[in-house]
């Protein structure tokens, strides 16, 4: 074990592991409080503040090489909850503090309050809403009980959900009910799973159980029913069904949050199950059914994307097969190579949350320009708004994995390590997937950068590009993350199940 | 027969029927039923497993109880939001389904109207 005895007991500055849960939940509870414009001052005042704790927090780690730990109200597990911080929840706690900015600035102009300051829902709730997608995020990127974990799960979807639908369109109306029924299904198969493993070892705290776990029958089926749930909360494929028609209908600025954090919520809580919980389980079988998946999610995904007539379906449908990358990670990350195939995967978590956010938000600002995102209707529109264009075209090179940007690194590295383990099978699905991005990007791109200048309604602000185009930039950016980033990554990891046998 | 395992059988059970009324049924009120059958089931696994499992030596293990009431919170939560959602969805349409296509098409075929 990594941590040794040191798990339960409190590091030096893990005090600051609460803030960055317990000041976006304050947010939420002032901005119903004071109601009407004070929900978006508070919210855009905050985020600040939030991305100082997750740089703090990442500082720590770094300079003292080991995992934080928080002991709450100072009973140690089991009795009491942990909360913890790696490098993994570091790096994803810094890029939810650098994405829900953008999404929020971008946010404004949708979601302001008029300004004699009567209240409206939309923009009450989008605000609102915002910070408690945050504050879940947070507990879930730091949690150390397997219970309190589920909590959050479940209040990341009660956030999440009510941003799909609040234009109120019977579409969007659906795919929020849809997205929920999905959602609580996950939550539940994940709370039986928690509840055999707690009828087995008689805790839920993660280091604790990681100590006791056996291969035995009960670990296997709670291992199984938390994957599955956690799965369809991530839509991989086939459980996807929900996220096309969520994704897409939402408003633009809740998309990219949903697109790039909200589905990395849950995922998240996959590698902790595998690879912080499960480490004593032979993961060679459970890691190629879901690289299987990952991969079906890949080709299905691109396939479906390719087809479609709408910009933000399509960009809907990229996700699912995005999401696909990141469980390749799963059969390769034990053995000699694991590090790499770990660090790949981490990688396509942060590229994709910053390519996918730029798109979604680069896609809402075609909409309002053009009226529509019909495909066939985007004819010579990259010249009338050439940075909104840019920034869809540099998220897009992220996703087909093309140098320079961090998709480019992550499945670089995933390839290297698919390769160097003999997997070659994920390798030529990774290939493929590129090939099947590149032709439903070209589909977006080629019509858009030639032909006559269509006539804008009303032309983007561009304040609002630029927001998209910075996440674009920082979506490349991560190609030239340097070798210490890497070694950041790998603070707190434990090995995973091979490397134990 | 125990009456642990017989409460561990109909926790099953309840989870088992719980899930077949949420893959089978297309009406969202029926799906929000079946999630609070699950939802019982699992409850019901937690009491057991509270009795039986490894904190056995106890008479009443504190902590799974302390789990359900926060679980039962949490699923009167999602219960109360999708029950809003689905009326929200009765009113903008005048019928409340998920049809697979429901998402992506205008209601106003009415084929299936319930």
């Amino acid at each position: 074990m990594t941590e040794g005895a040191s798990a339960f007991a409190a590091t030096a500055g893990g005090s600051l592991l609460a803030l960055p849960i317990l000041v976006p939940a304050a947010g939420v509870l002032l901005s119903f409080l004071l109601g009407g414009r004070q929900a978006e001052r508070i919210a855009l005042a905050l985020m600040p503040v939030q991305f100082g704790f997750a740089v703090a927090i990442a500082s720590l780690i770094w300079r003292s090489g080991q995992p934080l730990v928080y002991v709450l109200g100072g009973y140690a597990p089991p009795l009491g909850i942990a909360l913890r911080a790696d490098g993994f929840s570091a790096v994803m706690l810094v890029t939810t503090s650098l994405i829900m900015p953008a999404a929020g600035l971008y946010a404004r102009t949708n979601f302001a309050t008029p300004n004699d300051g009567t209240e409206r829902r939309a923009p009450l709730v989008f605000w609102t809403l915002l910070q408690a997608i945050q504050a879940a995020l947070s507990l879930i990127f730091l949690g150390g009980d397997l219970f309190n974990l589920y909590v959050a799960l479940e209040l990341l979807t009660f956030a999440a959900a009510p941003l799909v639908c609040l234009d109120g369109r019977p579409e969007t109306l659906a795919a929020a009910l849809r997205y929920l029924m999905f959602a609580l299904f996950g939550a539940l198969f994940y709370l039986l799973g928690v509840a055999l493993l707690y009828g087995a070892y008689g805790t839920l705290d993660i280091v604790l159980l990681s100590r006791q776990i056996r291969a035995e029958p009960a670990v296997w089926l709670a291992a199984g029913l938390m994957t599955a749930g956690l799965l369809a909360k991530t839509a991989l494929f086939p459980l996807h069904l929900w996220l096309p028609p969520a994704h897409a209908n939402a408003p633009a600025a809740a998309s990219a949050v949903l697109s790039g954090l909200v589905v990395k919520g849950s995922f998240f809580l996959i590698v902790r199950l595998w690879f912080n919980v499960l480490p004593a389980l032979p993961n060679a079988v459970p890691g190629a059914i879901l690289a299987a998946l990952g991969s079906a999610a890949i080709l299905a995904g691109s396939a479906l994307a390719l087809r479609q007539e709408r910009l933000k379906l399509l960009i809907a449908y990229s996700t699912v097969a995005q999401i696909g990358y990141l469980f390749l990670m799963f059969p390769l990350a034990s053995g000699p190579w694991s590090a790499e195939a770990f660090s790949g995967g981490v990688m396509q978590a942060l590229s994709h949350a910053f390519a996918k956010a730029a798109m979604f938000l680069s896609a809402g600002l075609i909409a309002e320009s053009l009226g529509h995102d019909r495909i066939a209707g985007l004819g010579g529109a990259g010249r009338a708004m050439p940075v909104t264009f840019l920034a869809l075209g540099l998220g897009g090179l992220s996703l087909m994995g093309l140098p320079p940007s961090g998709g480019f690194a992550a499945k670089w590295l995933l390839m290297k390590a698919s390769i160097e383990a003999g997997q070659w099978v994920w390798a030529v699905v990774m290939l493929a997937g590129g090939l099947l991005a590149g032709g439903y990007l070209y589909r977006v791109l080629a019509p858009a950068l030639s032909g006559n200048r269509p006539r804008l309604k009303s032309p983007p602000r561009r304040s609002r590009e630029n927001v998209a185009l910075a996440l674009a930039l920082a979506a490349v950016l991560l190609a030239f993350a340097p070798p210490t980033f890497f070694a950041f990554l790998q603070i707190g990891r434990p090995a995973a199940g091979a490397a134990l046998r | 027969m125990s009456s642990a395992t017989l409460a561990g059988l109909v926790g099953a059970a309840l989870v088992g029927l719980g899930l077949y009324g949420v893959i089978a049924d297309p009406q969202p009120l029926r799906k929000i039923l079946a999630f609070n059958l699950i939802g019982s089931g699992v409850f019901l696994v937690f009491g057991i497993v509270a009795r039986k499992g490894a904190a056995a030596g106890l008479s009443a293990d504190p902590v799974p109880q302390a789990m359900v009431i926060t679980g039962i919170v949490v699923a009167f939560a999602a219960s109360a939001l999708a029950v809003a959602l689905t009326l929200r969805l009765f009113e903008e349409t005048g019928r409340a389904t998920l049809r697979p296509d429901a998402g992506t098409k205008p209601p106003d075929d009415g084929a299936d109207a319930e």
